[in-house]
């Protein structure tokens, strides 16, 4: 499926590029699109038996279906959830969203991995990996709503703010871990970022200081094949995985749709990391199926049979196929799950609706711990000048 | 034994040592500071006797030193960095602006950021380029950090401990030609706020108002002018964000004239700032514009022109003579 991918940008490429010298001239890029990668769960739903796979099956070879039942509501609710704000996006309750759509496998195998006491670091497309770490996902809407920043503690579920500046995150989850090795804790950080990160400075630097330090973080990237309108190519030429070898650290590439493998894989880095083994780099194979945000146009960069593609590979279907075949899931599971996933939305969409303004003095608040002079000087001048509103005579009104 | 006469460095130095010992969560960060002590040896020793723990030795990138540090105080520890020289802070500018000074408001307050970034900064140690900058505006610029310089021992050693103390990131800008400067250093005294102007030298004929290395610039001008027969009073900054306008305007109202001195360039630096603001505050006490000396809109020129580009007490003295024309 991949290589259907790759066929079908290809015209767009070659029309694109620079001419018959240039393309002679061109390396020929390793076939980062043709993957092997760690699949426990096949798209048809059949759990793979491959004596390749027994580290990471182990990691999820007592899994419960009461488990992989939960696996599948996660990924169902949060999927329900992501509908609900990009409906709201175009309601224009919400000044932007960024969809996760095709990518609840990658986020919620990763964060059912963690451990309450690990800390993690998301980009601000990490809704999945926020609901299993207990944020009401309201929360994440006040920010594409505008109505903070931020918006959350993130001491509170040890779930950092979102961040919008490519990359910068995975420097902060490094910092973090540093601390925690130095605390002689046995916790771990995870960091994520997508494939167009692994272009910047601060994910190359972050590689480097975790390795150098040996520090408890496991990178966890979701190559969703897109950044924005620039395909995976226009990122790397080998695959992202591999980037881990030269830093000295592992690299494993897991099918991001498949929440078993992603789940056992994740497991398995975040225990090397609280062994005091070092950093780990996962690229989880997936596909971002909506647009970037609400604000791009999928179709003027990419292909309709791309996303047909990836649509057979979807990871609620494939759990669902495993689940029914298994016997692990009956009717009444998936008929509460219907209904638990209309309240849900119906919650989103009732909680956005009535989120206030924020106060007008918010402009001045928590800009600095200790105080500023300028800040007072400017908030006393602007409550004042909002003042004056309140004596000034109503419209209309004769003096 | 508790005043000292020690070299601004050397303040710095006792101050970061000081630092350590009182607090177990205080880190020292940055390119060489450990076992060379730093390229200007301003945490000479720290490491030999906190550990490779405490004062980190980290690899050449400055982007990752801050965004690091920011991790770690994330995690509850105090990081202290350094920047090797003042004009490769700019691979950790987007660091520093996008995420350590917007991260407390981010966070609703839930969460603070207690990090030093220490610049040794400026001119006139014949450097090659990229190693006398002036970039305090930019920083001062941003909300959510807090910028200072010191210009002397005492200052060095007491500022440093506030701004570690701060719950708010510093940028402290160490004024790198006067490293070698002495002064007295009493660690036993109470010192006045982080954000203070102080008078460096009272008079009653112009206000110089200076922060970091030309504050010394300043207060030569001043005992030359005092020759001429002119009493000028030299208030030193010591913060560039926030600025104590109120000390500004209580020294501008008694002499009613002021030049503003920096190294920085004038176009949009601290003396513009602080000429509009004094000039609102005291219209009806001035007797002449407010001055501005500095750098011009140029890059920091090749050594061999630097005597030319920083003011020295000729431009001083000679904006002195402009305001008093008037």
């Amino acid at each position: 499926m991949t290589v259907e991918s790759t066929a079908a940008r290809k015209p767009r490429r070659s029309s694109t590029g620079g001419g018959k010298r240039a393309s002679a001239r061109k390396p020929a890029p390793q076939k980062s699109t043709e993957p092997e990668l760690i699949q426990l769960l096949t798209p048809e739903g059949k759990r793979v038996e491959d004596a390749k796979n027994a580290v990471y099956d182990a990691y999820v070879a007592d899994i419960t279906a009461e488990e992989l039942r939960g696996l599948y509501r996660d990924m169902v609710l949060t999927r329900r959830f992501d509908a609900e704000a990009t409906a709201l996006q175009r309601q224009g309750e919400l000044g932007l969203w960024a969809s996760l759509l095709g990518q609840e496998a990658a986020q919620i195998g990763s964060g059912r991995a963690t451990r309450d006491d690990d800390y993690v670091f998301p980009t601000y497309r990490e809704h999945g990996v926020a609901w299993c770490r207990g944020v009401d996902p309201t929360n994440l809407l006040g920010m594409f709503r505008g109505v903070n920043n931020g918006g959350w503690d993130p001491n509170s579920n040890n779930f950092h703010l979102y961040t919008i500046v490519i990359g910068s995150q995975t420097l902060h989850a490094t910092g973090y871990a540093m601390g925690v090795a130095k605390d002689g804790a046995d916790s771990a950080v995870i960091a994520y970022f997508g494939d167009g990160a692994s272009s910047q400075g601060d994910v190359a630097e972050s590689f480097t200081f975790s390795a150098v330090y040996n520090a408890p973080v496991v990178f966890f990237c979701q190559n969703n094949q897109w950044a924005i309108s620039e395909p995976t190519e226009k990122q790397t030429r080998v695959p992202l995985y591999q980037r881990a070898q030269g830093f000295g650290f592992p690299g494993v590439r897991v099918d991001g749709n498949d929440v078993l493998a992603c789940l056992a894989v994740t497991k398995w880095a975040l225990e090397r990391a609280r062994n005091g083994e070092g950093p780990a780099l996962i690229e989880a194979f997936t596909y971002r199926m909506g647009a970037h945000t609400t604000s791009d146009d999928p179709t003027k960069y990419r292909n309709d049979d791309e996303r047909v593609a990836w649509e057979a590979k979807d990871p609620i279907l494939r759990l669902r196929a495993y689940l029914e075949s298994e016997g692990h899931a009956d009717e009444g599971f998936f008929a509460e799950l219907d209904d638990e996933s209309e309240a849900l939305g119906k919650r989103v969409r009732e909680v956005v609706r009535a989120m206030p303004d924020p106060d007008l003095m918010a402009i001045f608040e928590n800009i600095y711990a200790d105080g500023h002079a300028l800040v007072d000087e400017e908030r006393a001048q602007f409550a004042a000048y909002q003042a004056s509103f309140a004596d000034a005579p109503a419209a209309g009104e004769v003096k | 034994m508790a005043v000292q006469k020690l070299p601004i460095a050397k303040a710095i130095n006792e101050s970061l040592r000081t630092a350590l010992e009182n607090d177990p969560k205080v880190l020292i960060m940055g390119e060489d500071v450990g076992k060379l002590g730093g390229v200007f040896r301003v945490t000479d020793g720290l490491q030999k006797d906190f550990g490779e723990e405490r004062v980190i030795d980290t690899p050449l990138a400055e982007s990752g030193i801050v965004g690091t540090a920011i991790g770690l105080a994330l995690r509850g520890y105090r990081p202290v960095v350094e920047i090797q020289f003042d004009g490769f802070v700019f691979p950790a500018y987007d660091q520093i602006v996008t995420q350590l000074a917007k991260m407390h408001a981010r966070a609703l307050g839930k969460i603070k950021m207690p990090v030093v970034i220490r610049i040794p900064y400026g001119g006139g140690i014949g450097a090659v380029e990229h190693h006398s900058e002036s970039p305090e505006t930019l920083f001062a610029h941003v909300a959510g950090l807090k910028v200072v310089s010191p210009s002397n021992s005492a200052d060095a050693y007491w500022m440093m401990q506030q701004a570690i103390q701060s719950d708010d990131p510093v940028i402290f800008f160490e004024p790198k030609r006067r490293y070698w400067d002495k002064g007295e250093v009493d660690k036993e005294a109470i010192p006045g706020p982080l954000h203070k102007a102080t008078v460096a030298r009272e008079g009653t004929d112009l206000t110089l108002a200076a922060y970091g290395p030309m504050v010394k610039v300043c207060l030569e001008a001043a005992a030359a002018a005092e020759e001429e027969g002119k009493s000028l009073e030299v208030v030193d900054l010591r913060s560039m964000s926030p600025v104590d306008f109120d000390s500004v305007q209580a020294s501008v109202e008694k002499t009613r004239r002021l030049v503003v001195v920096h190294e920085a360039p004038v176009f949009l630096g601290t003396g513009a700032e602080i000429a509009a603001r004094i000039t609102e505050r005291c219209f009806y006490h001035l007797e002449a514009p407010v001055l501005r000396v500095g750098g011009y809109h140029a890059p920091y020129p090749p050594a061999r022109l630097e005597e030319e580009y920083l003011p020295g007490l000729d431009r001083v003295l000679d904006a002195v003579d402009r305001s008093l024309a008037y």
